[in-house]
């Protein structure tokens, strides 16, 4: 007798929902995103130094 | 099939479009690029971790080869961009050293058992495999446990940071890294059995289209594609919301890091290409008209070790200052030398790990028959 496993359809929308609550409930638990202070839409010509994170940094 | 598709089509826009009301124009795009990375992935099968295991077992180097065409055509356009705006974006350079090293051969054996990398978990979870689910959340585990160890780890010793343009220049670095890179697609090519040394032309459009993709995720971000540091973070959410001190650790104390434990995650630029990628990823798999089987009928045994490896992934991938993707694919086509040195531990781990992964992945099946059979 063979498990049953969810099809692929299952587990991709149940991943694809997981991730949706992780970033509703972060998002509402988080201060709110100032327009006038969110980054330029593109880093190159925007003039301001990379802000982000790396996982080659330390 | 009609409504489906055209669902699909709309699913990522929709995405983006909340993305763009809460966190702005640049995170919008970054979900846009982490789509297209999951459409390329999953639509045109472009993997590390599988190409890596045939070159071993069926002497086909196609896949290796396409991959190094991808980072060559990145390097192509990332080095000189490096150079040309240094205030504006930044190459994945990290150092090499001892936990480096051995978290890349480690990581190395590990992809081999899940059949994943980094980006290949997410894209096996997106595309509904149930193992890469599984891993997936042993990733995100273990690269957030790497966090919290890796000042301990790098103490063991390590060099400075070092790339090919200190070494040299910018035009020297670029031409030593496509002439590396050409030199490694020869020796897989000529271990390759007859007509397993070619890419066939999916493989090719992957290549392009990649690099187009990691080229723009440079520009937009202001840093290269990376995908262990979303997932860490994401872990040091989860624990944080459970009520761990995570910011009194030593990297999350780092204010670049303490910036992102405290803001949204859709400021992160990794978690933004992530999510992407398991978008696109789905999208590229429900495209299709048949879907494929699940094919994850382990034993329990087999379910432990995903998850174990699962955990070795992120933990290891931490170490080793990025995956497949932040070190193999972005450090050598921003021309840090940690990729080349990750590259070697990396595939000389795979060679173990492909030995492992039957012995480890038993399935139920093959068990139950086993009993019948005694």
């Amino acid at each position: 007798m063979t498990p049953a496993h969810p099809n692929r359809l299952v587990v991709a929308f149940g991943t694809l929902l997981a991730l949706v609550a992780f970033v509703f409930a972060d998002v509402a638990g988080s201060p709110a995103i100032d327009p006038f202070q969110a980054p330029a839409p593109v880093a190159l010509g925007s003039g301001q130094a990379p802000g982000g994170a790396h996982c080659s940094q330390l | 099939m009609l409504t489906t598709r055209l669902v699909l089509l709309v699913l990522p826009l929709l995405l983006a479009g909340a993305v763009f009301s809460t966190a702005g124009p640049r995170s919008a795009l970054l979900l846009l690029v982490g789509v297209g990375f999951g459409l390329v992935l999953e639509g045109l099968r472009f993997g590390f971790a599988g190409p890596w295991r045939l070159a071993v077992t069926e002497r086909d180097g196609r896949g290796v080869i396409a991959q190094l065409v991808a980072i060559g055509l990145t390097a192509l356009i990332a080095i000189p961009l490096l150079d040309f705006a240094p205030g504006e974006l930044a190459g994945a350079h990290a150092p090499i050293g001892l936990a480096m090293i051995g978290g890349a051969f480690v990581f190395g054996a590990a992809m081999q058992i899940v059949m994943g990398c980094g980006s290949g978990t997410l894209v096996n979870a997106g595309s509904g495999n149930l193992a890469g689910a599984v891993a997936l959340v042993g990733f995100i585990i273990g690269s957030f446990a790497g966090t919290l160890h890796l000042d301990w780890w790098t103490s063991l010793g390590s060099l400075p940071v070092l790339t090919i343009q200190d070494l040299a220049g910018s035009n020297g670095g670029l031409a030593a890294t496509l002439a590396g890179l050409l030199a490694i697609a020869v020796i897989f090519f000529r271990r390759s059995d007859p007509g397993k040394r070619l890419p066939p032309g999916r493989l090719w459009v992957a290549a392009v289209l990649l690099a187009v993709l990691a080229v723009l995720n440079l520009v937009i971000a202001g840093q290269p594609w990376g995908i262990v540091y979303g997932l860490g973070l994401w872990g040091a959410k989860a624990a944080q919301a459970g009520g761990m001190d995570v910011a009194a650790n030593v990297f999350w104390s780092n204010p670049t890091n303490t910036g992102r434990l405290n803001q949204s995650v859709l400021t992160d630029f990794t978690s933004l290409t992530n999510f992407g990628i398991v978008v696109g990823a789905l999208v590229a798999m429900r495209w299709r008209p048949v879907l494929a089987k699940q094919v994850t009928n382990f034993a329990a045994s087999g379910w432990a070790s995903i998850v174990i490896a699962g955990l070795l992934l992120g933990y290891s991938a931490r170490l080793a200052f990025g995956c497949n993707v932040g070190a193999f694919f972005s450090g050598i086509s921003t021309g840090s030398l940690h990729g080349w040195v990750w590259f070697a531990a990396a595939f000389a781990g795979s060679f173990y790990g492909i030995r492992l992964r039957p012995i480890l992945l038993r399935l139920a099946e093959s068990r139950q028959a086993i009993g019948r059979a005694a």
